[in-house]
């Protein structure tokens, strides 16, 4: 029955929103992190979506055939601040202390972006819900 | 089960149809954000065909004949044309996958309706008052 697969579709967004939501909530949290050395500096991590198709099924069955999956968290490419402060006990022998990558500004924008998706889903099952409680009614008619 | 297939007429169907569709549209808005991921949609007509041919049953005299109903999987399932390209490769435009859901839940509604309409025709003709 195709409505009742609904619901593990769209739960299945659910669950890779909310992962989009905690790594935007840790690149946020690590935004102010500083390091001695470039390496070391903190890169924002993005979450890449894959769609699941029939062959990727193991054991979860049919119900979530169409849904999404978290394939790989990438980190962002932009290169670490670095920022003469050579106070700070972490500085380099230079002076220099390495910021995050992370851009507030683009996480706030991204946690947006996953709320909206998130409230998405959630009125798609809060539908299909629906339609299957009066389908459920048909008896009673 | 003749009576009651004849009751129901082409709406059974249709609600399989309608239901199909609205699991379509709900794996292109769980994709919305899914690199190269294609929206699909249905084409109604061509899908309650396919579904109207599988009830045609030829009699198999071996075994190892095929039925009549066994034909390629969902022939009605489409790509979506996008109105414009995203960067990520991806089809799926939210604010007309929302609206053809709405829409696809509306169907689905109108459909119960003919069905409930007929089923207390049915229990109506059975008990008789």
């Amino acid at each position: 029955m195709s409505i009742t697969n609904i619901f593990g579709i769209a739960g299945s967004a659910l669950n890779a929103q909310i992962t989009r939501m905690n790594a935007t909530a840790s690149n946020l949290a690590n935004a102010g992190t500083v390091t001695g050395t470039e390496e070391e500096a903190f890169r924002g991590k993005r979450a890449v979506f894959k769609a699941l198709v029939n062959e990727e099924l193991t054991n979860a069955g049919s119900p979530y055939v169409g849904g999404v999956k978290i394939d790989r968290m990438v980190d962002d490419t932009n290169a670490p601040r670095r920022v003469s402060d050579p106070k700070n006990p972490m500085a380099d022998k230079d002076g220099y202390v390495y910021q995050s990558n992370v851009s507030e500004v683009t996480e706030m924008v991204e946690m947006m972006a996953a709320a909206r998706s998130y409230q998405n889903n959630v009125e798609v099952i809060n539908t299909a819900r629906q339609l299957m409680m009066r389908t459920l009614d048909l008896a009673k008619s | 089960m003749n009576l009651l297939d004849q009751t129901f007429g082409i709406h059974d169907k249709a609600l399989q149809v309608r239901g199909r569709r609205m699991e379509v549209l709900a794996q292109n808005i769980a994709n919305a954000d899914t690199p190269y991921f294609k929206a699909r949609d249905i084409d109604f007509k061509a899908m309650l065909g396919s579904i109207q041919s599988q009830d045609l049953q030829i009699q198999a005299t071996r075994e190892n004949h095929y039925s009549a109903g066994e034909s390629p999987a969902d022939p009605g399932l489409l790509f979506r044309v996008p109105f414009n390209t995203a960067f990520d490769g991806n089809t799926v435009e939210l604010s007309v996958e929302q609206a053809q859901y709405g829409k696809a839940a509306a169907d689905f509604q109108a459909t119960l309706q003919f069905l409930e309409s007929d089923i207390s025709g049915l229990r109506k003709a059975l008990r008789g008052d």
